[in-house]
């Protein structure tokens, strides 16, 4: 049955329809390295910093990402949700479509998204007509306000940022895979091809990820191993995974042997 | 240097209109300072700092100790995966703009020290359109906007102007001028500035003393509190420095260190990030001798450190540099360059007919093509603005 499901195994978001799962981050790249990742990775869907779209200069990302990949513009820069709405404004005067990744941090060390601040600008920003993205802590109660609010999706940071240390929040990012009714799209510390197909094993929609390719050795592979990785992971998740022991072999004399049959 | 101090002000005492703020970072950063002792760090005390995963206080005492000079190559290559986490690939570039040499200080190692016999200016209102359209020209799209010391001269209307003309040019506006109370950063930051710089110079406070005769610089606790009113001004972020080779270059990095460590644990939003000049020779005096000279190598070393202490920090790398070490510096701990640079009044359009002398000499006086291009060649991105006023 799940098998039967793959063939028409669609992300969707905000009403448009994308086969691939991998969303990858712009800002750490040389921006003529860009086409490349995003070829090799197969992506459908890249973020941006408006901030760093906000330029005139030659340099500026939005002349290097290819024509057909949807925007993912994100608020990076904004400490309130007032803050971020006004970027997410910005960002559409600049051309960068209706799609917006809620970023509002109040620390400048770990780059931890506010919560609180993240449902006010969702809810400010769905209410314009923006397909809202959020960027959180992974928090069950959030998540459902963020879902009320009127979020495309919830984006759980799996380990502060740029950390990739992988899906440090692991348990909290099951739970809301399990619990919120809307794609969950993991986020933030995803070092390596292993932990992203770990995570898209769990149950995640996809996958974003962006320092651990933009300062891979070779970017064009590393997109490319992501890119399988997420799709294996996808399909082990679509064809149900089979049980794991936790725990060393089974016992030979069962602890539930003495019951009689009745 | 042996000048009767009892005919002047204490240079700890607040001069009439000097906002005084609560702040215990003060005590905190000198006392630290004081009883930070360098030459008492093994080589075992470096190897465990540089094993931590988060660097504390006295990891980053270790990491500028000298026990830590035979460990640079490791420290440069934990420093470089440091910056790759925090900035990936990109490199920042800006231009400062000096519009007024006027100073009323006396700053024994300044160019700029009112007593010395330079061409003194201040660019009016057409001659900073004028700079400023010059400089936006080359592609530059972040400036940070540099006076001397003078109220009299440049108050803060002549540089909120000055702040609100950046902003028809540039996408960000910093600021490095004297320090001065939150309402007048606030009014700044509503001018279109957001960024203040502030040398802290010397942290030693008895060689602070000597070095600042006169002048309201001489005040010592209202500098180090500039960053603090700058952000309760409204600023969004602020930058350090020691200016290296006035007093022990060793323990003033510690304390310049520890001061952004304090300053964004208490302003947690704050972006913050570090200057690392060393001393160089001036013009307009007889010089002035370094207390104690640094080398290119302690230098990366203190920068290294700086960046595994807080590895989320801006860094800059300064034009009294030479070429190919800021090339690789940048990168490897810093975060940004500037380009096109010059420290005297009036010389980048070609316009302005009389111009003031500089500061100090640059070592590196790359356009901003040939900078771009040097960064490329190290594989890196330059990036002319990651910043938007909200």
């Amino acid at each position: 049955m799940k098998m039967r499901e793959e063939k028409k195994d669609k992300l969707i978001l905000g009403g448009r329809e994308f086969t691939s799962r991998f969303i990858l981050g712009s800002g750490k790249y040389n921006v003529e390295l860009i086409q490349a990742a995003i070829e090799q990775a197969g992506a459908e869907i890249i973020t941006l910093a408006v901030r760093r779209a906000n330029s005139d200069g030659a340099g500026n990302i939005l002349d290097f990402i290819p024509e057909g990949v949807t925007l993912l513009p994100n608020t990076s820069g904004a400490r309130t949700a007032q803050e971020a709405v006004r970027i997410a404004r910005l960002s559409r005067e600049l051309g960068c479509g209706n799609f917006v990744k809620v970023e509002i941090m109040r620390d400048s060390k770990y780059l931890l998204p506010d919560n609180q601040e993240t449902v006010k600008a969702t809810e400010l920003l769905a209410n314009e007509g923006f397909t809202v993205l959020p960027y959180m802590y992974p928090d069950l109660n959030i998540a459902r306000d963020l879902a009320q609010a009127g979020a495309a999706a919830v984006m759980p940071l799996a380990a502060p940022i740029g950390s990739n240390k992988g899906l440090a929040a692991r348990e909290f990012i099951q739970i809301l895979i399990d619990e919120i009714d809307l794609p969950i799209i993991v986020d933030a510390g995803i070092g390596r091809p292993s932990q992203a197909c770990e995570a898209m094993e769990m149950g995640a929609a996809a996958v974003m990820a962006n320092t651990a390719i933009a300062t891979a050795g070779n970017i064009p592979l590393m997109a490319q191993a992501f890119r399988k990785a997420i799709e294996a992971g996808r399909e082990a998740y679509l064809s149900g995974l089979g049980r794991v022991r936790k725990t060393g072999g089974e016992a030979s004399s069962p602890l539930t042997g003495f019951l009689r049959e009745e | 240097m042996k000048e009767d101090k009892r005919k002047k002000i204490s240079h700890m005492e607040y001069m009439e209109g000097m906002e005084q703020i609560h702040s215990d970072i003060f005590e905190k950063v000198i006392t630290a300072r004081e009883g930070y002792q360098p030459w008492r760090y093994t080589g075992q005390d470096v190897e465990k700092a540089l094993e931590a995963e988060y660097k504390s206080p006295e990891d980053f005492a270790a990491l500028l100790s000298p026990a830590a000079e035979p460990f640079l190559e490791e420290m440069a290559k934990k420093a470089k995966e440091e910056t790759q986490k925090h900035f990936g690939n990109s490199v920042y570039l800006f231009t400062p703009l000096y519009i007024s040499n006027y100073c009323e200080n006396h700053c024994v190692y300044c160019g700029f020290n009112c007593k010395n016999k330079i061409h003194r200016m201040k660019l009016n209102r057409e001659e900073i359109e004028k700079e400023m359209e010059a400089i936006a020209g080359t592609g530059l799209e972040e400036i940070l906007i540099l006076t001397g010391e003078s109220p009299g001269q440049a108050d803060v209307t002549y540089i909120g102007e000055a702040c609100r003309i950046a902003r028809n040019y540039f996408k960000m506006v910093g600021l490095e001028v004297y320090p001065m109370n939150s309402e007048d950063y606030r009014y700044l930051r509503d001018c279109g500035a957001d960024y203040v710089t502030v040398f802290q110079e010397t942290y030693d406070s008895d060689q602070y003393e000597i070095l600042h005769p006169a002048g309201p610089k001489r005040v010592f606790p209202y500098r180090f509190h500039a960053q603090e009113r700058a952000l309760l001004g409204g600023m969004r972020g602020v930058a350090f420095a020691a200016l290296l080779g006035l007093s022990d270059f060793r323990k003033d990095a510690f304390a310049a260190g520890l001061h952004a460590y304090y300053i964004q644990r208490n302003y947690p939003y704050a972006e913050i990030s570090f200057s690392c000049p060393r001393l160089r020779p001036i013009g307009g005096s007889a010089g002035w001798m370094a207390e104690q000279e640094v080398t290119e190598r302690q230098l990366l070393q203190i920068m290294c450190a700086y960046r595994l202490f807080l590895p989320f920090a801006g860094m800059t790398i300064s034009t009294r540099e030479r070429a190919q070490f800021r090339d690789h510096a940048v990168g490897l701990a810093a975060t940004k360059i500037s380009a096109g640079v010059s420290t005297g009044i009036g010389a980048h359009s070609g316009e302005v007919k009389e111009q003031g002398d500089s500061q100090f000499e640059i070592a590196d006086s790359r356009d901003v093509s040939e900078v771009t291009a040097a960064i490329r060649t190290q594989g890196l991105q330059p990036v002319m603005n990651d910043y938007v006023y909200v």
